[in-house]
């Protein structure tokens, strides 16, 4: 087998030299009784031109030649080459987390700059070393307020990522939290005379996402005041992070939860990515997750290690901030290489085109008689809009086209049906969303 | 020295500074094709309350510039790629390139979890063989591929006990985790909600099943137990803890860090086993990446099935396969999506290369931590003598006469050219040294391990402070951690105008 280094009389000699006569004999420790008798129902060993083959066979079952327009948390972004040539560095790729310092200055620094990049586009003084995603990172900052404020109640928008509720929800199941959902208005923004009513003393936190679930911009800043107001924290949190590249970031908040997919991650069928919490010096002790930290070594140099350890499960067992062991690291390395050569001006331009496509797709798709813009608030790069019919029904006639049509809202909203969550980046050409109007006109003509 | 000129030092490469540091206005690593569409005014689109100037001192540097960064700096790491890394617990085995190949192929990566189930039979046949497999290797009966990492599988496990013994009326209380038990087990119980009671183990560092009697009662939710244990060593009486907390309607837990010596030889299905998670990082080959992304699958019985998070993946009448979502009992969703897509294909991809040749690794796996462990007896101290299997657990007693640890000894290693053990752990051992090899070392590269390990004994003895002030080979020395934690920097911070730069 091409992974193992031994020949055949190495192993012999090995076992000769331990003192045994077969190999069987190093397991004579497991009763004999759960010992398998026979070889494992695996498929056969493949070699590596045949590895390659299964995965382009599976590969070409998949939705190559097709032009999408999902986006809803998973977002197709420019990518350069380069950012890959060096996360495959087997110095990054193959090494463990930087716990021995000394070997591992490479890991650390790159990790310090990902969190200062984190801060300088949060607008926030302090962010972790990365987490899971998205979805665990909304959970976890929800999971800190409720350490800083010790209180129970959570007030969420429905314009947070449907996913992002749930997996909250499967947390705080056991945790004696209690969840309160707050609606959106016709500007699909949340409501802030109904969140003004239901946030109280007892309130631990408001979570909000910007741009939200719709491709909304909240209004962070009426948000937060109100949250203030009765001393809950507010947590916003990003789905969509090249928007940061032009909306104003939300400094007004207390913990923004961030998915960092957009900076470099390929969508790969919804991960590996990066999730980020970044939030207030004040608040750093209680916050979860890895963090690197500037020191000097015995001489006096310039070094990096982990630090503030002492949240973490492998010192603090049950008293510990969090759970998580790790962090994504070659994702967060991913996102910096990424955003170094995007640089100031690259992501600003990003942000830019993504506004411009958008509303120029929803300027096309707003002329087909029956089709409307459900929302009228500020949007990013996303956007609702409501057809006459199922928005299946029209996906179905769309992907005879080559199409992937909008996200449709009823999986998500029952109150929705009819409506879908259509996505332009700086990556689709003009000339697709000129074909997709065509085709979403052509469909709604089809009889039902 | 001063503000305008910066000298170049010996090994430019080894002072390599921030990123922050080289960025200059107008300067870009990166270009986009020309907006196709009228550009648009973003004050006027957004509202002048949500627009942004700009990103104030974010980086401004050119391709070659970020090349050079990235590359000087990975020049400063450890990897698997460039030694042996006898992390116990962590099993660092060789990552296959082939895996990184197949996972950025175009339609794998290329693909959005949200597309339509027919336009994702690909990813979908993908996911399914893996479960296959996966169950195969473990013999149990359900699978979910959801769980991002070790520590966020066990949380699942945990959730699905509690729903399943919710449904049978009563949650319980308690968890019950072994000494010998890593610290993500007891931060996990109390997640999912529940007290974490510390049971001691036997003078073998073994489950010590007498306790165990007296201890389960009805308030005990499970058993945690890591198989083979923290100590590299089988737990004799699994089946018998097994029974003892099946008949008090409680249920086993195995953490399946250890997996890597048991893949191919035994299942923990068969042994009692009601629910576990495997770290595809580990035993599955897929990178540890400098700390991440991992994935946690999590197996189990079949009177667990009913409460896997959603999706479920399930095969239609049609052949085809889909991701069903309504299911009443389900714990509900511990993520986003389907899971670490990405990382779930490499861990497929290392499993279809050996197919049922997976038990050679595992007999490589043993056979390199028994030949290490024949080699140092006597150089170290061995404080339980139980077998070993994947890994061997030495501590520092003999050195520590003469004023040398665990930790010194570890990073005299690195002076050697090895990755440091895992040192202090697992906690019933005082100064521990935990070494795993694991199966992709070369009898030759244990030998030279071997080597260094007795050298530095030997330093020990004739030099101790030449150990303790390790390592002396590093592009740094020791760092100051206390005054890291002590007065946190955790981000770059631009020089206010007037003061001195370095």
């Amino acid at each position: 087998m091409r992974y193992l280094p031994k020949s055949p009389s190495e192993r012999q000699e090995m076992l000769a030299a331990i003192g045994v006569k077969s190999v069987e004999d190093l397991f004579s420790s497991i009763p004999a009784a759960f010992r398998l008798k026979k070889p494992l129902a695996l498929p056969a060993a493949l070699s590596e031109m045949e590895i390659i083959d299964f995965f382009k066979a599976r590969a070409a079952e998949n939705s190559r030649g097709y032009t999408s327009f999902l986006g809803a948390g998973v977002y197709n972004h420019l990518r350069s080459v380069v950012t890959d040539a060096i996360i495959q560095r087997g110095e990054f790729l193959t090494s463990y987390t930087p716990y021995q310092a000394e070997i591992s200055q490479g890991t650390l620094q790159a990790i310090f700059e990902f969190q200062t990049l984190m801060c300088q586009l949060t607008g926030q003084e302090v962010a972790n070393a990365s987490m899971y995603d998205g979805s665990t990172a909304v959970t976890e900052a929800v999971l800190m307020a409720d350490r800083l404020t010790n209180k129970r109640r959570v007030i969420v928008a429905r314009s947070l990522h449907p996913e992002h509720r749930q997996v909250l929800a499967t947390y705080a199941r056991n945790l004696n939290m209690e969840i309160l959902e707050v609606g959106f208005t016709p500007t699909g923004q949340m409501d802030l005379d109904a969140l003004g009513k239901l946030v109280h003393d007892d309130t631990s936190c408001v979570v909000a996402q910007s741009p939200n679930f719709f491709g909304v911009i909240e209004p962070v800043a009426k948000i937060a005041e109100i949250a203030h107001a009765k001393e809950a924290l507010m947590v916003i949190a990003i789905a969509e992070a090249v928007s940061l590249g032009a909306v104003k970031p939300p400094v007004d908040t207390d913990i923004v939860a961030m998915e960092g997919q957009s900076f470099g991650m390929a969508p790969s069928y919804g991960g590996p990515f990066a999730g980020v919490i970044a939030t207030r010096d004040k608040f750093v002790r209680q916050m979860p997750g890895r963090l690197a930290g500037q020191t000097v070594d015995n001489k006096g140099r310039r070094g990096f290690c982990l630090t503030l350890a002492t949240r973490e499960q492998h010192i603090r067992r049950e008293k510990a901030t969090s759970n998580i062991c790790t962090n994504q690291a070659l994702c967060a390395l991913a996102a910096t290489v990424h955003l170094c050569l995007l640089g100031k001006e690259g992501l600003a331009e990003m942000a830019a085109q993504n506004i411009a496509k958008a509303r120029f797709a929803a300027s096309e798709l707003a002329k087909i008689p029956g089709v409307k813009l459900a929302f009228s608030g500020p949007a990013f790069n996303e956007f609702v809009i409501e057809l006459p019919r199922s928005v299946k029904i029209v996906n179905a006639s769309l992907r005879k086209e080559k199409l992937i049509g909008p996200l449709p809202l009823g999986t998500f909203y029952p109150e929705l049906t009819k409506h879908g969550l259509v996505c332009v980046t700086e990556v689709t050409p003009r000339a697709e969303i000129e074909r997709f109007a065509a085709a979403l006109a052509k469909a709604l003509k089809e009889p039902i | 020295m001063s503000d305008g000129i910066k000298k170049a030092t010996m090994h430019v490469n080894q002072n390599e500074g921030l990123i922050f540091e080289k960025s200059a206005p107008g300067k870009r690593g990166m270009e986009l094709p020309p907006l196709d569409v009228p550009a648009v005014d973003i004050g006027k689109a957004l509202g002048a309350e949500n627009a942004r100037a700009d990103v104030a001192n974010f980086p401004e540097v050119s391709e070659i510039e970020v090349i050079r960064h990235f590359t000087r700096l990975s020049t400063w790491n450890f990897a698997i790629d460039l030694g042996m890394y006898p992390l116990g617990s962590c099993t660092m085995k060789y990552n296959p390139r082939v895996n990184e190949f197949v996972a950025r192929l175009d339609g794998i990566a290329s693909e959005h979890p949200y597309q339509p189930g027919e336009l994702s039979q690909g990813c979908l046949k993908i996911l399914d063989l893996l479960q296959n497999c996966l169950l195969e290797i473990t013999g149990m009966d359900a699978i979910t591929l959801q769980p991002s990492a070790g520590a966020q599988g066990e949380l699942t496990g945990l959730l699905l006990i509690r729903a399943y013994l919710q449904s049978k009326g009563n949650p319980r209380k308690k968890v019950l985790i072994p000494d010998s038990a890593h610290g993500t087990n007891p931060a996990t119980a109390v997640i999912a909600g529940y007290e974490v009671e510390n049971i001691r183990s036997d003078a073998q560092g073994q489950i010590d099943i007498e306790q165990l009697k007296r201890i389960v009662n009805e308030d005990v939710a499970a058993l945690m137990v890591t198989n083979p244990s923290t100590l590299g060593v089988f737990e004799q009486h699994i089946a018998e803890a097994a029974e003892i907390l099946h008949k008090a309607g409680a249920l086993l837990y195995m953490d399946g860090a250890n997996m890597n010596a048991l893949a191919g030889v035994a299942r923990p299905g068969d042994f009692g086993v009601d629910v576990m998670h495997l770290n595809l990082h580990k035993t599955f080959s897929t990178p540890h990446g400098g700390g991440g992304p991992g994935a946690g699958p999590v197996m189990v019985k079949k009177i667990l099935e009913p409460f896997l998070p959603v999706p479920v993946l399930v095969k239609k009448p049609d052949g085809t396969l889909a991701l069903e979502l309504n299911r009443s009992q389900s714990i509900g969703r511990v993520r986003a999506f389907v899971g670490n897509f990405g990382v779930l294909v490499r861990a497929l991809a290392y499993t279809l290369a050996y197919g049922p040749g997976i038990r050679q690794a595992t007999e490589d796996a043993v056979t390199n931590a028994n030949y290490i462990r024949k080699n140092l007896e006597g150089v170290f101290d061995l404080p339980y003598s139980s077998p070993s299997m994947h890994e061997v657990v030495f501590s520092d007693a003999k050195q520590k006469k003469n004023g040398v640890g665990t930790m010194d000894i570890a990073k005299r290693l690195i002076d050697y050219g090895f990755h440091p053990y895992t040192t202090a752990f697992p906690l019933i051992v005082h100064g521990a040294m935990m070494i795993e090899p694991t199966e992709s070392e070369s009898r030759e590269e244990c030998d030279f391990f071997i080597e260094a390990m007795r050298s530095i004994a030997d330093e020990a003895e004739k030099n101790p402070e030449l150990v303790r002030t390790a390592p002396h080979n590093t592009r740094v020395g020791r760092l100051d951690e206390v005054g890291a934690a002590r007065k946190p920097i955790l981000r770059w911070k631009p020089k206010a105008a007037g003061e001195a730069a370095d």
